[in-house]
């Protein structure tokens, strides 16, 4: 199939950046980034430089990824990353417009390359439990109820691309911090710092310039592992809480 | 020398306690991302319960007796003292709820500097979207609105009627209600703002539940759902009043 | 023969070869204890004078920086990855294994040694095994206080399910993303300890070479992948945690940044690859569908407990459903091979992973492959479905329930069982699995080779260490299914803390090491000249085509099987490539730059040598054991054919671009008797 793309190009942070039109003929079988390697496989013979895209697993899991394509994060598919787009999803002669993350908490580094490490500052500020290794008691010392342990999983699958960001309008990373906090809230093990840690975080994803949440459920509906915003509500809940009981200024 | 001592740490006592006071715990919790959120959820909330109050009271409008019941009712809103500290409260809500509304949108809009070219709607609601403009419209509705009976009724010059109640009558606001709502274009104001209030209201009934964090499996559908009857059945009752006027009397 | 930029340290600057395993007296089941026991220690206010490198921040390098924050040195760790979230452990699937024993079925720590052992076919050390057998369990009481949600029974308790080669259920799991969740518990402790100042983390930092002083490792050469800066960062000593290298094979399942270079920097500078030939080959992937092909999807082992593998007894059937004019479900029962069955009744489909991937492979050289490619086979559940959907359809009360309903049933238990495998599945290939069968094929999976270690996990070259799936440790010539998270886990929070000691024991008077030394410069100029060279060369073809060219020889000629004929000739296949690489490969953009392509050309040039010491030591080992099958030494029946006189021992390579050398360390085994692997 014959495809024309539309890609972001920029150089760097500081640089506007501006959309190149590329003509690339596509299989039906191939990965979106697959088609996204023959584009630059083209460039690199015609002595261009390719598009910056970052990618690793391929498989969905680990996160790497981050296209906005055609307007929407990681693709039209639901519960689904952009590595796991398959071109037969798309029709010759088709349009495909590819656009970086863009938020201001997500600079962008070249291309389709954005820095999310504000993610992990948000992490380092208390996405933890703080215990240290070989402290630990029996792993069966604590019975977990199985569906309490379901739904922390449920959150816990978070992968960090940041879509949630890029779909909001708002630019918000309350479902990914939420997702933490919520995995973490559930396990008996970690809820004995929860209300330190779901003040920290919340202070270092303010400060990292993420807007704010308006409940406006783009995240969700664009989350590749369909993380629910009861997290949100989840976090809101404790946030309050923390605050309103806790004898401590955080 | 010593009394300036003793004045130069009394005023540093005060700047730090003042410091203290403001940057205190209440001041981060109103000021992160969550607390204005919150401010946004409880006014809200304090405005939604309003709106059921004042539709029952306009909806006396409809009483076939020449406006006797609302403008005695009219005449107890502006006088009852009870009544009168809500109604502050109600207008310093309805300003809180805007600026706040305001700083939310401009922080979210430079959250994301530049803008994406393809603009899908596909993974949310218009609503949801939309609330800062469909409450910048609501805003200027409330403004026209306070203008044409509320400021009339405070500080204009009604003519008064009298139902015996009272020795010097009360205002005739019945009247000048009753004369807008003969006007088309007042009309489609009205509605078409209780069109805007129904969309803000769909997203921001529920929204204000998410962010109180009062969400659960079981009862979140069922709050979804009262929401959702909330905001057609609210702002339907409101634009019945003018339509019925125009049509009907 | 070819010029290469490299300087090759001359032979009397490299430290001297020891390969003394450092294995501790004493009885198997007490050598650990004891060790640790009477082992030197580092005092805290030492501790805090002493500085560590990590590189690579997976299971492994993470639990190791953050375990080693915690005790208190001053720890610097790096990734080239943005964020240490993303290592290939995310990947893994399955579980984890660990000798807990809760289902109460006969498990101990002498059994998970014993299995481990004898599923790597009797080429790994029992002293490092019984260890890994032994902090298994600290492992799941480290991650479950972590908070990591493994799955849980009714009762609260933890679940186990099992896994292939053993009798015994002891993996642990969180449904599919058992990988994920163990990384982001380690990740987590590791933010922890970044937050706290012990760790300073160094995201998207390459390390390109390795920097020894007077014999002892002493620092790193960085490529700064953001804006090209090449860095200097030195410690007293280095730990390296930096993977596999089965990309060697360009096509594998291996995430597509995984590589050598770490290692292979470190080999070059003196320290020795182990066994580089043990590579292990996962029998259910989804198979190649084209030349664009980027990479391989492992589809989990545990799909093969109900699925049966087949393909068509006629050629004329298999090129029928090649070209698409039949379909599976057009070949009569009594046409189709069910060969793991008919080869293997006792196990089934449920053989070992080597040994189901070499029966694919032979049926397909035979010309029976079922996709376009020829090679690839049926992973069928139809049996399955009606199976469970007659007894499901029995426990409803339907006695006699038709077809249609057996077929619905079955399904739900299927999709219960599986239902996110199919659904990957479906999103890959485009084909519904509860109607056709899965097409599947055998693809690189995992290297048990890796860098020679001693029982401390320290190389030959005093002050580094490596862990993980960079080691050769623990898994001999195959990997039980769910022991690679086990491994990496075990050395990063249980092993290197303590064994790092014996090292750093003897350097608490030495001073910061300084980033000036002569060696430093010496090796921050050869980085950046062997990068500028590759700048310089600016041939004609990519990098990309290269590797899919290397991945191509070593695939065909140092894959599934092997023989001397073939790997003599791939040898001389990928010394012309190589050097057809360093005149013709093309890398645009900047060096100073964002630049993949630079990052991709220089570990496209390591796996060029690394696969040269692969398939000399795929001709070196002159027998069939595990993932290694000689096609020379097999019986009869065209099993694997072990020489445990002659070939139990470890072959560490020392590189030499002429003619690499091997160094030996005899394997000796004291409490298991060495028997033949039979599935018959």
């Amino acid at each position: 199939m014959k495809l024309t793309l539309k890609v972001w190009r920029q150089k760097n942070a500081q640089d506007k950046g501006h959309f190149d039109t590329f003509k690339v003929e596509a299989h039906e079988h191939m990965s979106f980034l697959e088609m996204m390697d023959v584009l630059n496989e083209s460039l690199i013979a015609e002595g261009k430089e390719p598009v910056a895209f970052e990618h690793d697993c391929r498989e969905g899991i680990c996160g790497t990824c981050n296209m906005v394509i055609n307007g929407r994060p990681h693709g039209p598919m639901q519960g689904t990353t952009t590595c796991q787009i398959h071109m037969r999803h798309y029709n010759d002669g088709d349009t495909i417009v590819i656009e970086p993350w863009r938020a201001k908490a997500f600079p962008v580094i070249k291309d389709l390359v954005v820095d999310r490490t504000a993610f992990d500052r948000i992490i380092q500020s208390g996405g933890y439990i703080s215990i240290n290794t070989g402290q630990a008691q029996d792993a069966n010392a604590i019975p977990i109820e199985k569906d309490t342990a379901a739904r922390a999983m449920d959150a816990a699958e978070c992968i960090g691309c940041g879509a949630c960001v890029a779909a909001c309008p708002n630019a918000s990373a309350m479902l990914f911090t939420s997702a933490k906090v919520s995995h973490l809230a559930l396990m008996p093990q970690g809820r004995v710092e929860h209300s330190r840690r779901v003040q920290a975080m919340i202070k270092q994803m303010d400060e990292e310039g993420f807007g704010m949440c308006s409940n406006v459920g783009a995240c969700e509906a664009e989350c590749p592992k369909e993380i629910s915003i009861d997290n949100i509500a989840r976090m809101n809940r404790s946030y309050v809480a923390s605050v309103l009981a806790s004898e401590k200024a955080v | 020398m010593g009394i300036s001592i003793i004045i130069n740490s009394f005023v540093q006592l005060q700047t730090n306690d003042l410091i203290t006071v403001f940057m205190n715990w209440f001041f981060n919790f109103l000021t992160s991302s969550i607390g204005r959120k919150v401010i946004m959820s409880l006014t809200g909330i304090f405005l939604m319960l309003f709106l059921i109050v004042h539709l029952a009271g306009n909806l006396q409008l409809l009483i076939p007796d020449e406006g006797e019941k609302f403008n005695l009712y009219a005449k107890m809103m502006t006088t009852n003292p009870i009544i009168k500290v809500i109604a502050y409260g109600n207008y310093f809500f309805i300003l809180l709820h805007a600026v706040q509304g305001i700083l939310l949108w401009s922080k979210n809009r430079s959250a994301r500097r530049t803008r994406y070219a393809v603009a899908t709607g596909a993974s949310s609601s218009f609503a949801s979207r939309n609330m800062g403009w469909l409450g910048v419209v609501i805003f200027v509705f409330i403004l026209v609105h306070m203008g044409q009976f509320w400021f009339k009724m405070k500080f204009g010059d009604l003519p008064s009627v009298n139902y015996g109640q009272y020795a010097d009558g009360v205002k005739d606001l019945y009247t000048p209600v009753a004369y807008a709502f003969k006007q088309w274009y007042f009309v489609t104001f009205y509605v078409i703002s209780m069109v805007v209030i129904a969309f803000h209201l769909n997203h921001g009934f529920q929204s204000a539940f998410q962010t109180l964090g009062l969400n659960h499996r079981k009862y979140t559908p069922t709050i979804k759902v009262v929401g959702s009857i909330y905001s057609i059945l609210v702002p339907l009752g409101f634009a019945i009043i003018p339509i019925f006027f125009f049509f009907f009397r | 023969m070819t010029v290469q930029p490299d300087r090759n340290v001359s032979k009397d600057l490299k430290p001297q070869i020891n390969l003394d395993d450092k294995v501790p007296e004493g009885a198997l089941d007490e050598k650990w204890t004891k060790y640790r026991s009477t082992m030197n220690l580092v005092a805290p206010n030492n501790k805090r004078r002493i500085e560590i490198i990590v590189v690579g921040t997976g299971l492994a390098g993470a639990s190791a920086a953050a375990t080693l924050g915690e005790l208190g040195y001053n720890v610097k760790a790096f990734t080239f990855h943005d964020s240490p979230r993303r290592a290939h452990s995310i990947a893994a699937q399955g579980g984890i294994n660990a000798a807990k024993n809760y289902q109460n079925d006969g498990d101990s720590v002498y059994r998970l040694f014993y299995d481990t052992i004898k599923g790597g076919d009797y080429r790994s050390r029992e002293a490092n095994v019984h260890r890994l057998a032994e902090v298994s369990r600290n492992i799941i009481d480290q991650a479950v206080a972590q908070g990591v949600p493994f799955a849980r029974e009714y009762g609260g308790l933890l679940a186990n399910r099992s896994f292939g080669g053993v009798q015994v259920s002891r993996t642990f799991y969180a449904r599919g993303q058992t990988g994920q969740q163990l990384l982001l518990g380690a990740y987590q402790s590791l933010s922890r300890q970044i937050s706290l100042g012990n760790v300073t983390m160094y995201n998207r930092h390459e390390m390109l070479d390795l920097v020894v002083i007077k014999g002892k490792a002493r620092g790193i050469i960085t490529r700064n992948l953001l804006n090209g800066k090449i860095e200097r960062h030195a410690a007293h000593c280095v730990v390296l945690a930096t993977g596999g290298y089965g990309n060697v094979f360009y096509l594998s399942t291996n995430a597509m940044n995984s590589n050598v270079t770490a290692a292979w920097r470190a080999v070059r500078r003196g320290a020795l690859m182990a066994n580089p030939s043990f590579t292990q080959i996962h029998p259910t992937c989804i198979p190649q569908s084209g030349e664009y092909q980027s990479k391989l999807t492992l589809m989990s082992e545990s799909l093969r407990n109900d699925g049966r593998v087949w393909v068509p007894k006629t050629k004329e059937d298999a090129i029928a459903i090649r070209e698409g004019r039949k379909t599976a479900l057009d070949i009569a029962e009594e046409d189709r091979d069910y060969y793991l069955e008919r080869r293997y009744p006792a196990f089934g489909n449920l053989v070992p992973r080597d040994v189901a991937s070499r029966a694919a492979k032979v049926e397909c050289d035979k010309g029976h492959g079922i996709v376009p490619t020829g090679l690839g086979v049926f992973l069928d559940f139809a049996s399955a479905i009606q199976r469970y959907g007659k007894s499901e359809a029995h426990s409803q009360g339907h006695h006699d329930p038709d077809p249609a309903l057996v077929t619905r049933l079955g399904e739900g238990v299927i999709k219960e069982k599986y239902g996110n495998l199919f659904q990957m599945y479906e999103k890959i290939s485009g084909e519904n699995p509860y109607k056709m069968p899965m097409k599947i094929y055998p693809a690189v999976h995992y290297t048990m080779g890796g860098l020679w270690v001693d029982y401390n996990l320290e190389t030959n070259v005093p002050g580094l260490f490596a862990l993980g799936e960079a080691n050769f440790s623990d898994h001999g010539a195959n990997r039980l299914g769910a022991s690679a998270l086990m491994q990496g886990l075990a050395d990063g929070y249980f092993v290197i803390p303590y064994t790092i000691g014996q090292f750093l024991s003897g350097e608490i008077r030495t001073p910061w090491i300084s980033p000036d030394e002569p060696e430093f410069a010496e090796a921050e100029n050869a980085t950046r000249e062997r990068l500028e060279k590759l700048m310089s060369i600016k041939g004609s073809q990519s990098v990309e085509s290269f590797h899919r060219r290397l991945g191509k020889i070593i695939w065909e000629y140092c894959g599934m099987s092997r023989n001397a004929e073939g790997l003599q000739k791939a040898r001389e296949m990928v010394r012309e490539l190589r050097e057809e690489f360093w005149r013709d490969v093309f890398i645009p953009g900047d060096l100073n730059d964002y630049n993949p392509e630079v990052e991709k050309a220089g570990r496209v040039a390591d796996f060029l040598e690394l696969g040269e010491t692969m398939i000399l030591d795929a001709l070196d080992r002159d027998e069939s054991c595990g993932g290694h099958f000689r096609e020379e030494y097999q019986t009869e029946e065209g099993e694997a054919l072990r020489r445990d006189k002659e070939f139990a021992y470890v072959a560490a390579w020392e590189w030499d671009s002429e003619e690499p050398q091997v160094h030996k360390e005899q394997l000796t085994f004291e409490n298991v008797e060495l028997k033949t692997r039979s599935y018959k």
